[in-house]
Formats: C-alpha cells, sequence, structure tokens
C-alpha cells in the first residue's frame, strides 16, 4: 500500500482518536460553568482526573505523526497558524493544571473552576479557529508561500462548531458518569446541544459547498458521490438515536456517548472525504508532502508495535475506573 | 509602544529566547520526576516486601508532590512538542526527517504509557491489586527514563550529527543506530540520569532535614533522610566522574565549546584553568582572572603542558556567547562539589551516629533542596548556549532556520509564556509547601487508607472488584477485619471531602 496514504490514515486515526477523547474532557471543562454549584464541578472533574492526561496525549500523537510523514506541512501549518496554537497550548496548560491544584486548595477552588473552564472553552474554540483556517482556505489557489488567514468569518464559525461538538461530547460523558439530579441536568444539556451542534455542522457543511468549488465538485458530482452518501446517512442515524436514548428516563449508560462519537467520527469522515488527497488544503497533496522513506518505514515499525498496546492499556485503565465516578479514589 | 518595537531583538532572537524560556521551565519538572518515580517505586516495593507500613506512609506523602510535578511536566511539554514548527519551521522541514522519528518513538513508549499508568498510579489504590499498583509505579518510573531516552538522543544528534546524509538540503538517514546511539549520547544520558536521581535525593533529603530540625514527622523523616544521604554519597562522586567523562567528549567534538567553558581566547600550551573570571567577548580577553597554572590543561589533555585550542580556532561569528557558557559552568561545578561535600558529611555523621541529630548537616540539606535542579539548569545552559550559533553543530545554523514571523508576534507569546509560566511557578511552590508543611499522613491513617473506602458505597463498585466480594490480596484476615470494621464505622463518616 502506498505509503503517504498510509500516514494519512494513520494522522486521521489520531486526530480522531483525540478529538473523540479529549473532545469530550474539554467538553465536560466548557459545560462546567453551566453545572452551577461547586459539589457537581467537583464530580465533573473528577470523573476526568485520571484519564486527562492519557486522552491529551493523543494531540501530541497526532502533532509527531504529522512532523514524521509530512515534515513540510507541520512546519506550514504551525508556523502560518502561530497565534491560535500558541494560545491553545496556553489554554490547555490552564486546563490541565486545574486537576492538579483543584483537589488540593482550600480557598482557591473557584479559581481553578475557572482555569478548567476558560482553558477548556479557549482550547476549544483555538482548535476550532484552527481546522476552519486550514479547510476554509481551500476556496482560492495558493501556494506555499502565501500566508493562512487564520481569522476569518468562517473560521470563527467552526471556533463555535467544535464548542457546541465537544460540548456534546462532554455532556454525553456526564450522563455515564454521573447520577441523580446531575445525570439529569447533562441530559438536558446534550438535547440542547444536539441540536446546536446539529445546526451548526449544517451551516458548515452548506457553506463548504458554496465557497469550495472542490468539495462541492466532490460532494454533488453524481453518481460518483454516491459512494460518499453513508457518511450523512449514518449522521443523521447517530443523531436520531441519541435524540431519543437521552429522552429516556432509563440509565443510558455509555451509548449516549458512544452515538455522540459516532456523529462525530462521521462528520470528520466526510471532512477528510472533501480535501482528500490534499494534506494542506488547496496546496499541497499526500505524496508532495511525504518524508524520506527511511524516516516514514522506521517510525512505522514503532507504531505498529506500541498503538496497540497502547490501546490495550488505556482500554484497562479506562475499565479500572468504569462506573460512576466516586470522590473517594485519591492518593 | 511604538518605541518599544523599535528596539525589540530580531525575530531570531526572540525565537531562541521563547524556546530556551520554555524549555528551561519545563526541564525543572522531570529532573524532579525522574527521580522521584524511581524513589516511589522503591519504596513502594519496600512495603509490598516487608509490609511495614511505614515505607506506605513515604509513597502516600511523596505521591501527592510526585502528582503535582508531573503535571506541570505535562502542560510545558506539550508546548515544546510543537515549539519545533511553531518557531522554527525551516529546521523542522530540513532536519525533521533525522529528529522527529525520535520524537515519536519518545510518544509512543514514554509518553503513553507514563500518561496510561499515572491514573491507576495515582487514583487506583483502591481499584487494582497491590501488586498490579506496584507495576502502575514502575512503569511510570520506566515511562520517564525512557522518554529522557529518546529525547536526549534528539538532543545529542545535534550536538554530535552522525548516520546522515544532505540530499537536496533535507537531512536523510544513513544509519539510524548511529543517529540514536552518536557519539556524545551515552555520556549526555548518563549525566543527564544522575542529574535527576540527584535532584531528586536533593529534595528529599531537604524535606526530611526539615522535619528532624521541626522534630516533626522523625520516625518517617529518618527513613528519607537517612536513604537520600546513602543516594547523595554515591551519586555525588559517579556523577562527577561521568561529568568528567562528558567534558572531554566536548573537547573532542565540540572544542569552541570547551574553549569558550574553560574562558580561553588564545590557544595555549599548559593552559591554566580559571577559577573565576569575566569574560569579554569584544576584547577577546577575561578581567579579574583567578586560575590555577596549567591546570586546564592537564584535566583535559592529562599533561601540563598539553595544548588547548582556544577560541581563536573559529571566527568571531562561529563563537558562542562566552559569558554565560564559562558562568554556567562554574556554577555547575560549584554545586557538584557542595553535593559530594554533603554526601560525604552524611557519610560522617552516619558513622558518627548523628546522622540525624547534626544540625549543620541537616540545614546544609535543607538549603540544598534546590540546588540539583539549578547544577541541572545551569549545565544545560553550558552545553545549548556553548552549541551557538549552530542548531545542528557545525551544520545548521539557529538564525538561518526560524519562521519568518513578525517580531511583535514573537514578542508577544514570549511575554505571555513569561506571565503565565512565572505565576504558575509562584503557584506550584506554594503547592508544595503546602504538601510539606501538612506532613505526612499518619501510620493509622496510612493503615485506615488500606481499609477500602470504596466499602462505603460498594455500588459504585463493578463486582470483580469490589472487596466484600473478593479478595483482593490483603488476606483473608483483612478482608474479615475490614467487614467487621465497616459495621464499626458505618456512622464515622471519612473526612474525605474528595481530596486527591
Amino acid at each position: 500500500m502506498d505509503i503517504a496514504l498510509v500516514y494519512l490514515l494513520l494522522i486521521g486515526f489520531g486526530v480522531l482518536v483525540y478529538v473523540l477523547l479529549d473532545g469530550f474532557s474539554l467538553g465536560v471543562g466548557i459545560l462546567s460553568p453551566l453545572l452551577k454549584n461547586s459539589d457537581n464541578k467537583a464530580i465533573a472533574m473528577k470523573s476526568l482526573s485520571h484519564i486527562w492526561d492519557s486522552n491529551q496525549t493523543w494531540l501530541v500523537f497526532g502533532g509527531v505523526v504529522l512532523f514524521v510523514a509530512f515534515p513540510v506541512v507541520y512546519s506550514f501549518v504551525l508556523s502560518n497558524l502561530y497565534l491560535p496554537i500558541i494560545l491553545m497550548l496556553v489554554a490547555l496548560i490552564f486546563r490541565g493544571i486545574a486537576f492538579e491544584f483543584r483537589f488540593k486548595s482550600d480557598r482557591s477552588q473557584g479559581f481553578w473552576d475557572l482555569s478548567f473552564a476558560f482553558g477548556s472553552i479557549i482550547a476549544t474554540f483555538c482548535q476550532g479557529i484552527i481546522l476552519g483556517a486550514l479547510v476554509g482556505d481551500m476556496s482560492s489557489t495558493k501556494t506555499l508561500a502565501d500566508p493562512v488567514d487564520w481569522l476569518t468569518p468562517f473560521s470563527i464559525t467552526t471556533g463555535f462548531a467544535l464548542l457546541s461538538g465537544y460540548g456534546l461530547l462532554g455532556a454525553c460523558w456526564l450522563v455515564r458518569k454521573t447520577e441523580a439530579s446531575l445525570q439529569v441536568v447533562a441530559k438536558k444539556l446534550a438535547q440542547k446541544l444536539l441540536f446546536i451542534m446539529l445546526a451548526f455542522f449544517a451551516v458548515v457543511s452548506i457553506w463548504m459547498l458554496i465557497d469550495q468549488p472542490a468539495v462541492a465538485e466532490r460532494w454533488l458530482n453524481f453518481p460518483g458521490s454516491l459512494a460518499l452518501l453513508p457518511l450523512p446517512l449514518l449522521s443523521l442515524f447517530f443523531a436520531y438515536r441519541l435524540w431519543f436514548i437521552l429522552r429516556e428516563r432509563t440509565e443510558p449508560g455509555l451509548k449516549p456517548l458512544a452515538y455522540a462519537m459516532g456523529l462525530f467520527a462521521t462528520a470528520f469522515g466526510g471532512l477528510v472525504a472533501g480535501i482528500f488527497p490534499y494534506i494542506i488544503p488547496g496546496r499541497l497533496t499526500i505524496w508532495e508532502a511525504i518524508a524520506p522513506d527511511k524516516t516514514v518505514y522506521f517510525t512505522l515499525v514503532g507504531i505498529l508495535i506500541f498503538i496497540p498496546v497502547v490501546i490495550a492499556y488505556n482500554i484497562y485503565a479506562y475499565r479500572t475506573f468504569s462506573g460512576k465516578t466516586s470522590m473517594k479514589d485519591g492518593y | 509602544m511604538f518605541d518599544l518595537f523599535a528596539t525589540l531583538p530580531d525575530t531570531a532572537m526572540l525565537s531562541r529566547m521563547q524556546f530556551a524560556f520554555t524549555i528551561s521551565y519545563h526541564i525543572i519538572f522531570p529532573t524532579i520526576t525522574i527521580g522521584l518515580s524511581l524513589y516511589l517505586a522503591f519504596m513502594e516495593g519496600m512495603w509490598l516486601k516487608t509490609k511495614n507500613l511505614a515505607y506506605l506512609q513515604q509513597v502516600k506523602f511523596w505521591m501527592k508532590p510526585f502528582a503535582i510535578t508531573f503535571g506541570m511536566g505535562v502542560v510545558s511539554g506539550v508546548v515544546l512538542s510543537y515549539e519545533f514548527g511553531t518557531n522554527f519551521s525551516k529546521f523542522s522541514e530540513i532536519v525533521g526527517p533525522v529528529l522527529s522519528p525520535l520524537l515519536a518513538y519518545e510518544v509512543l513508549t514514554a509518553f503513553f504509557l507514563e500518561a496510561g499508568f499515572l491514573g491507576i498510579m495515582l487514583f487506583g489504590w483502591n481499584r487494582v491489586t497491590p501488586k498490579v499498583h506496584f507495576a502502575a509505579t514502575c512503569i511510570v518510573a520506566l515511562g520517564t527514563v525512557s522518554s529522557s531516552f529518546w529525547i536526549l538522543a534528539a538532543n545529542s544528534w545535534m550536538h554530535t550529527p552522525a548516520g546522515y546524509e544532505i540530499v537536496n538540503g533535507q537531512f536523510q538517514v544513513t544509519s539510524w543506530l548511529e543517529v540514536i546511539f552518536n557519539p556524545s549520547f551515552p555520556y549526555r544520558l548518563a549525566h543527564m540520569l544522575l542529574a535527576t536521581f540527584l535532584s531528586a535525593s536533593l529534595l528529599f533529603a531537604g524535606v526530611n532535614a526539615y522535619y528532624l530540625l521541626k522534630g516533626t514527622h522523625k520516625e518517617f523523616a529518618k527513613i528519607g533522610f537517612s536513604t537520600a544521604m546513602f543516594a547523595i554519597l554515591i551519586l555525588a562522586p559517579v556523577q562527577i566522574l561521568v561529568g568528567d567523562f562528558h567534558g572531554l567528549n566536548v573537547a573532542h567534538h565540540q572544542p569552541v565549546k570547551l574553549a569558550a567553558m574553560e574562558g580561553i581566547w588564545k590557544t595555549e600550551k599548559g593552559a591554566a584553568l580559571r577559577l573565576f573570571a569575566i569574560p569579554d567577548q569584544e576584547n577577546e580577553t577575561n578581567h579579574f582572572e583567578l586560575s590555577i597554572p596549567k591546570a586546564a590543561s592537564f584535566l583535559i589533555t592529562h599533561d601540563v603542558d598539553g595544548e588547548i585550542a582556544g577560541l581563536d580556532q573559529v571566527e568571531e561569528k562561529d563563537r558562542p556567547q562566552v559569558a554565560v557558557v564559562f558562568t554556567a559552568f562554574r556554577i555547575m561545578l560549584g554545586l557538584g562539589g557542595l553535593m559530594l561535600l554533603l554526601g560525604v558529611a552524611g557519610a560522617v555523621a552516619r558513622y558518627k551516629k548523628r546522622l540525624f541529630d547534626f544540625k549543620p548537616l541537616l540545614y546544609l540539606s535543607v538549603v540544598m533542596i534546590p540546588a540539583g535542579v539549578i547544577a541541572t539548569l545551569a549545565g544545560w545552559y553550558v552545553v545549548e548556549v556553548g552549541r551557538q550559533p549552530w542548531l545542528v553543530q557545525g551544520l545548521v545554523r539557529t538564525a538561518d532556520v526560524v519562521s519568518p514571523l513578525p517580531a511583535e508576534t514573537v514578542a508577544f507569546t514570549l511575554g505571555l509564556f513569561v506571565i503565565v509560566y512565572t505565576s504558575l511557578f509562584f503557584t506550584y511552590i506554594y503547592f508544595i509547601r503546602k504538601l510539606v508543611l501538612k506532613g505526612p499522613p499518619s501510620l493509622d491513617e496510612v493503615q485506615a487508607s488500606l481499609m477500602n473506602p470504596a466499602l462505603e458505597d460498594n455500588d459504585d463498585l463493578p463486582a470483580t472488584l469490589n472487596p466484600a466480594q473478593v479478595d483482593i490480596g490483603y488476606g483473608q484476615e483483612l478482608s474479615e477485619y475490614l467487614q467487621s470494621k465497616d459495621k464499626q464505622g458505618k456512622d464515622k463518616q471519612p473526612q474525605d471531602k474528595g481530596e486527591k
């Protein structure tokens, strides 16, 4: 198989896993100001304290695999989107450090709640801006020398879209990990966010179809685009199932999170399908950007050996803390 | 405002400053956690072996500072993994094919490992068996060491590049073994690992000396202090020896850096060892020099009249900032000497049976808490500033490979990092101080923590992990005891408010 394609799949996999896992972690942060009382905020945060670090590691993984396989792209994207990336990293610091200090503080808990919330919100918004800047940039033909215009109406829209999407994932995580009144709150939030997110995703999709001929060409070109039809159909199915399960009074367990993740995954697939085979939309394809053979094969060996192991022990770690969050696990 | 911008350093300088600042800040935390994780694994192993609660008490206490320090390391480390691309985009592009796989292996064999098992190590006490918990602690320690292996391989390659060829301006690998085990790597790895062990030992020794001086938690402090003093006694001389080998390696591969470390401007035979001096880059000389004749030649060439190449072996534009390298080197050496002194003093006090009440030793230990971290930072300044103006020794100039960003933008982010990191650092110190002042949990509390608190709400646990139904390794008697205790203690709610 084509090595550039293999790496595109690997990076796609890494980014998707990051978005799904840190998505719900950041989502809990985004929603935490809405949880009002301090005990609820504490439980929400506690439900993540053993896994946020693992989830965030996928971001480092995605970045480093991009660095390995497409060094030109890594350099281009990071230096062109300098400010949103640095701001995202600083926001992630505030998010991460809140976990450490929140439960060791007596008087400053309120501050760490804010640090958690704002860190999550800003990090997510920056990620949305980065996504929007890269995707929205496709509309005109440019070269690698032209700078990326990252603050546009489109990128701001994707920023809000990601906020609502992560928020939905976060709410579904809370449905899984909490009980009683907090779970009811989480369910209600999830229902609202489902609609907001669907609205945003629809706007972004239509915007791309109108604004970007290449995307429209791929999606609206019958009968070729019929092959892509399962993606939006699956999205609708997941959204429909999610809506019903959130309205039931029984304990839904992991199902809402699973459907929300499915919704995200299909949207992500749709996005990638519109861009392929570009790695920097409109500027550079994966085959133009791939690193030398020695580099990519050496790393591929490591990825193929270690990623299954990583997934196995991450599943083990999740299972160790399965069930509702207890404030009693500590050190 | 515009005057301010007019005097701004150029983008290359600002990017260097930002990278130097963010990496200096980051390295503080791994320096502590690598050594500390080994202490935790050792103490937990001793607890499992002897069932002496005093060892578990050590683990329970040190786990808290470990967790905070580790968290600081994680959040400041993520920044670095992106900064190659944000600030040194051309560097990433041309050297990426050599360095990026090393970073990828670091993520695969260290970051994931640490993150995956840290949760179990910190929060899993009542959810896994003691053996699994011990395994998690060991794996986290292994992860930290593995991380240093890869990152130092990458760093060493930038000092002593090997196993590469340059094709169309881009570096490509000819041999991965030569890239990873490049000529300076073994020395640098050994030197850095020893530095982290020493730094953790000094922290250990200092905190316990503080308790001994205050007369609180004495029994607890004795175990830690004794272990740490023993470690320092062994580690300090070994570190000095390894450092010497490392220095000889620098003399061989990076003679300009060595000249800067020794403050030798003109190539000379029988060079003196400058103990103190203020190097003057412009006039190519030292002021207020205090030196031992011929000693530098003897130390480096093992011949009193040996020749040492001075800074004049290269043009002015190829020299590092001598004052920084020279001074940082002396700070590191001075602190190393003090560590040796502390180790020896500890041994003498132990021999005289005064280890726990010889006050000058205890005071010295407290004062030297940050010595390991400061020496490590100083050492890194010697190596990194000493390599300038090169990013890859002799091949890639720093100024040629920075991202073409506006200077104002980098100045803004540098300012942001300085503000955020400084306030976070004081927060970190505040919480560490708070934990130290609070002291270790009492042996009774440690005992009680073995009484699975999850018994209070068994519904929270899946059946297989419910200690009321399965024995999780403490033995049948303990399970029965737990249940009887549970009945008595129902009305006495534990003081647990969800504190970590």
